[in-house]
Parts: C-alpha cells; structure tokens; sequence
C-alpha cells in the first residue's frame, strides 16, 4: 500500500504580485513538476495566484512546541524594536 | 470563398471537437485514479466546454446571418442528431483506461494548440479572440497530457505496455486532424481558418519528441480512419448523444 | 451530518480537576480559543477523533460526488452541465483539504481511504440515496449543502488548526453550491407541470433524509459532550437540525412546494417550525449498510482506486528512475 502513495507537498502560493507565498495547504504527487501542475489546479481554481513554490512536507524542519519560549519570548522583551516604543510629539508629522 | 455556410460549418467542427471530449471527461469525474487527477482533469473538460460555448455563440451568430434565427447553444448541442455532429473521431472514443484517456488527449491537445495558434492570427477577428482565449487554456493542457505521456511510458512494465497500446489504438483517428476539404480549402483561401495539412509536420514533430522521451513508439501504420468531420461517425457518437440530449429530448420546450 | 456520531472513546467527560497536568493545560487553551496546531501536545482520544471525524468528513466529499456526478453527462444545458462539473471538482477539492487536514495528524491519505473501502470508516448516510431526476441535482444542493454549510460554518471556528483552516476554505468556496441548487429548483417551479411535479417528487424523498443528516438527539451523549468541550462539535443535532427547518420551510414556500410532513406547523411561542417524527431507524439502516446505494457507492469508489493502482505506481516509478538519474549525475 505505502508503495504507491504518492508524497505530500506542502503548497505556497503568492496570491498578488508584491505580496508573499503564502501556506494554503497540501496535496500529493508523485515528483515536483506534478506537485506545481496539481497545487494549479487544487489551489487556484478561482484566480488566487500569480506563483506557486511546492516543498516536500518530510523537508520541512520545523520549531517544536516545546522551544516556543526560548525562541519566542525574547523578542516579546525587544520593545524598542516597534515604533510605537517611541512617543512622538503630535505636531511632529511624518515620522 | 468564404460563405456563410462554410463558415458554419468549420465553426461547428471546433465546437463539436470541445464539447463532445469535454463530455467524455465528465464521465470520469469521482472515477480518476487519484482526487489530484479528478480535479485536473475536470480543469480541462470545463476549459473545452468554455470553448465549445464559444464557438456555438459565434456559429449562432452566422447562423442568424444566414436565416434571420440562429439556433442558441443547447439548440446546437443538444437538438442535433449524430450525423450534423461534425467532431474528430478521435474525440468521441471511449475513455477505455487511464492510458486511453491520456492517449486520445495527448493527440487532441498538440493538434489543439498547433491549430489555435495558427487562428489566433485567422482574418476573422471573432475567431482570432475565440482563438487567442482557449490558447492560454490549451497551452497548459499540452503541459500536462505530455506529462502523464512520459509518466506512464517510461514508468513500469505494465504502464508502458498500456500506454503503447493506447497510442497504437487510436493513431488511425488521427488523420482526420490533417486532411482538408472543401470546406477547409474555402476558407483556408481567405485566410480564416489554417491549412490543416501544414499542422501535419509540426504535430509529428512534438507528437515524435515526447514519445521518445516516453520510450514509446511512434506508430508507423499508414492507414487512417476519416468521415467526422463530414458527420460520418464510429457508433460511440450515438451513445454519447443519447445520454447528452436526453433530457432536452423528453421534454420538448422546458427550460432548465 | 458529514460526519455523524462520531465516537470519542469517552465513557463520561471529566472536570479540570480531574486532567492530569498536560490535558489540564491542554484544556485550558481549548477553553481561551487558543487553536491546536499538529505538533502541539494533544491527549490520545482527541487525535484520534478528530481522524475518524475529519476523515468521515472527507469521506462523505468523496462519495458525495457519486450521485452528482450521475448526472454531468445527462444535465440539460450546457450551463448547467459547467456549473455541475465545476460543482463536483470542488467537493474533489474539499475532500483534498480534508484528508490532509487529517493527515496531519499522523495518518496517510491511503490508510484513511483503505478504511473507507473496508467499511470501517463511514461517510454521510445521504450519499446512499439514489439521484433519479434533474430535480434530485436541485434538491441535493439546496437541501443537502444548505444542512452541510448550516454544520461547516459553525466548524470554521474548532478548536484544531488545520481542520478550522480547511473548513473556512470549504465554506467560501460552496457559497455557490446551495445557491445553484436552489437556482435549478426555481426553474423548475416556474417551469411546465411535469417540472413542477419533479421538484416537488425530489422534496419527497431528499427531505427526511436531510434532516437525518444531522444525526440522532445528542444532547445526552457523552461523545457530544466530550466533543463539544474540546471544540470539535459547536452546536448539538437538535439545535442545527432546528435550524435548518427554519430556514428551509419559507424557501419552500418561496418554490410553491410542499414538505412531505403533515406536523409542520409554526410554532408561535417556541418561535421555531414544529415538525414530525423522524424515522431514526431509517437512518441506523442506511448507515449499517442497508440504504439504496450503499453497494454501488463503495464498490465505485474501490474500482476507481484499484483501476488506478498502475497508474499510481508507474508515476512513482517514474519518478523514483528521475531521482536516481539525478543523484548518478551528481555523483
């Protein structure tokens, strides 16, 4: 049976020129070419995309749950680095 | 020349082919051998009845040119019998295996985009936009028959041995595509549709190229099987149209 | 409904001070609406009903196909043979997002659907009914899709990512589906007597079975409790069974057709349609295996896997000879 499934791809599409791919989802297929042909059809069937990046899900590496502290918490105490840090006076415009 | 008449019924061949092979991908649709490919092909077959709905509105249009009313698509469709059908035999064979299906589309989709994007330039401004639209739809169709072409010739012993079996069983509908008649050569003189025997070279070309990529073999046998697009069809068609017009047929007039 | 009495594996549901510290925690950010992602903690039961939940969800997309896709060949205009391709690819499609909602959870794609062909997984007992006339095609999308949105919407907020992130997926995209059955209804209402007397037929026999869909009463179940405190169930049978009379019956006024049920009554001071006993053995029978499609709906769906099989394989195969090409040209 696990012989002939084909692998999972995880799909990324750049719905607008300018903007980002995106993670809109996943499907299966059986090598990278058929992977973009298929996540075309799949996941642009209504005009949502300019381009498309396939990736194999098993060559995702991923954080784990359990660092979500150690990786994320530090920057919660990096305030300076959002602009709302710094009160700017109301008559100064543009800044 | 150029005639009303001739115009209609060239028209009528483009819109028939699309129609009757996106009929023919319908019935796969909840059948396809992975939800992946039933969601592609189903792409397809709406893109070919986007472009036969096309073609019927123009065909429609001379139609009422020539005698005050042109019948309206499902009228063209569907009211039609077998033998005013002008599609490729190609077209109305059945869906048989996967490797079937991917043989009759391989074959259709080259012609296709050979002979759109020569009327893409046709002098007949509503069959050049027609032309240009279905072309971008019909580019991605080649891309994707070569695929499967190449995946199921050069795959496994049973995949290959399919495949060239299907490519062998349906070279003799192929002729159609390339031979004219008077129909082709009055129009083909204004400039309004292409000179179908000059797609011959170029389709045995790309047709050659990707076989070989497939390990298969190009069919060598010179015997081809004609009469479609003079409404001379194989059996298949009367049971395509007996199941496509039934409804419209029980109930004479309703709308749906 | 597209998934129907799920079973949890509760025997009753525990109070927080009965979790242990990890399902403790667990429940606690169900409870802040703090969604679950796959690589999150997540106790063994809730895994595994959410794969029997979201895998029968994906199921019933599949099969579902089955009865609409009876009629592509034979729909009466060309318009209305698009919209039903276009319609049945999408269901392909949301039974795509579904399963690799579930997928990731740690199952394939291929065992989930060996147990569908097995018959240890089930789908929507209203896929076994028989799709006889045009009309049945109308009545499957006002009636069927209009009781599946009433549950996915609902779904779009549950407690596990990628089942939510699939479900408001499906929802935008079938805004169009109920609509266009109701279309096809009402071209057949104004339409001649025989049309008329067709839709009305189809409103005879889809509509009891719509309002199984929902399953039993849950409200004393405890896998409806349990799944309701984990977030995977928002509202009971009843309540959405209730529902969907209520804004089902004045759509039926609308056609100029009847509900086959001589109970329904409004009812001024629950504010809400009374209607009549539903035949639950009807729905246990259908769902044991005994409805009128049960047969052809499951051995379809296995020939069309085993028909596939070769060409599955010959394209891994095919890619598998790429790679090693790939990988001696590097070397």
């Amino acid at each position: 049976m696990n012989r002939t499934e084909w692998p999972l791809w995880e799909i990324f599409i750049r719905s607008q020129h300018g903007l980002a791919h995106k993670h809109v989802g996943s499907l299966h297929a059986p090598d990278p070419e058929m992977a973009v042909k298929n996540a075309r059809d799949v996941y642009t069937r209504r005009n949502e995309g300019v381009s498309i990046w396939v990736i194999r899900s098993a060559d995702i590496t991923a954080s784990s749950p359990g660092e979500k502290e150690p990786l994320f918490e530090p920057a919660n105490s990096k305030v300076y680095r959002h602009p709302t840090f710094f009160p700017m006076p109301d008559e100064v415009k543009h800044i | 020349m150029t005639t009303d008449r001739t115009l209609f019924d060239y028209l009528l061949r483009l819109a028939d082919s699309d129609l009757i092979l996106a009929q023919r991908l319908g019935e796969w649709l909840g059948h396809g051998p992975v939800l992946e490919e039933d969601i592609a092909f189903a792409n397809v077959g709406l893109d070919l009845l986007g472009q036969a709905r096309m073609w019927f509105a123009y065909a429609s249009e001379v139609e009422t040119r020539m005698n005050g009313r042109g019948r309206t698509e499902d009228e063209l469709a569907l009211l039609r019998d077998g033998g005013d059908f002008r599609n490729l035999l190609l077209v109305e064979q059945p869906n048989g295996n996967y490797a079937d299906t991917i043989a009759r589309q391989f074959y259709f989709d080259v012609w296709h985009e050979l002979l759109l994007t020569r009327l893409e330039r046709s002098a007949d401004a509503r069959i050049a936009e027609i032309a240009a639209k279905a072309l971008k739809e019909v580019t991605y169709h080649v891309e994707r028959s070569t695929d499967w072409i190449i995946r199921l010739g050069d795959g496994t012993d049973v995949s290959h041995a399919r495949m060239q079996a299907a490519i062998d069983v349906l070279w003799p509908y192929t002729g159609e595509m390339f031979t004219a008649d008077a129909t082709d050569r009055a129009l083909t003189g204004d400039g309004v549709a292409c000179d179908s025997e000059s797609l011959l070279a170029p389709w045995r070309e790309r047709v050659g190229a990707v076989l070989s990529e497939a390990t298969l073999t190009l069919p060598s046998a010179e015997w081809m099987q004609r009469g479609g697009k003079q409404g001379v069809h194989t059996e298949h068609l009367g049971h395509v149209l007996a199941e496509m017009q039934w409804l419209q047929r029980a109930y004479p007039g309703a709308q749906w | 409904m597209y998934a129907q009495m799920v079973d949890t594996g509760a025997k009753r549901v525990r109070s927080l001070d009965e979790l242990s510290p990890e399902e403790r925690a667990f429940q606690e950010r169900i409870d802040a609406d703090i969604k679950i992602e796959p690589k999150d903690w997540m106790p063994e039961a809730y895994r595994k009903t959410l794969i029997r939940q979201i895998s029968q969800h994906a199921h019933s997309e599949i099969v579902g196909m089955l009865p609409e896709g009876n009629w592509i060949t034979r729909a009466p205009t060309l318009k209305r043979k698009a919209i039903l391709m276009a319609k049945v690819q999408d269901e392909a499609g949301h039974g795509l997002y579904l399963y690799c909602a579930a997928e990731t959870l740690g199952v394939s794609r291929d065992e989930l659907i060996a147990d569908l062909h097995s018959g240890k997984a089930k789908y929507s007992s209203i896929f076994n009914y028989p799709t006889l006339t045009w009309a049945d095609i109308g009545a499957i999308g006002w009636l069927v899709d209009g009781a599946a949105i009433m549950n996915q919407i609902p779904l779009c907020r549950c407690s596990f990512g990628p089942y939510s992130r699939a479900m408001i997926r499906v929802c935008k995209e079938e805004s169009f589906h109920q609509r266009q059955g109701f279309d096809i209804m009402i071209r057949l209402c104004q339409g001649t007597p025989e049309q008329k007397a067709m839709a009305q037929d189809a409103l005879n026999r889809w509509w009891w079975p719509s309002l199984m869909m929902f399953g039993p009463p849950d409200a004393d179940s405890v896998h409806s409790a349990q799944s309701a405190q984990w977030k995977i169930k928002i509202l009971s049978n009843d309540e959405l069974r209730q529902r969907f009379v209520d804004q089902t019956v004045p759509q039926a006024d609308f056609l100029g057709i009847t509900m086959p049920d001589p109970l329904l009554e409004w009812n001024d001071e629950r504010g809400h349609y009374d209607f009549g006993p539903i035949d639950w053995q009807e729905l246990f029978n259908v769902v044991k295996g005994n409805g009128p499609c049960n047969r052809e709906r499951l051995s379809a769906r296995v020939k069309a896997w085993e028909d596939g099989a070769w060409v599955r394989e010959a394209a891994l195969a095919y890619a598998e000879k790429q790679a090693a090409k790939a990988a001696k040209q590097a070397a």
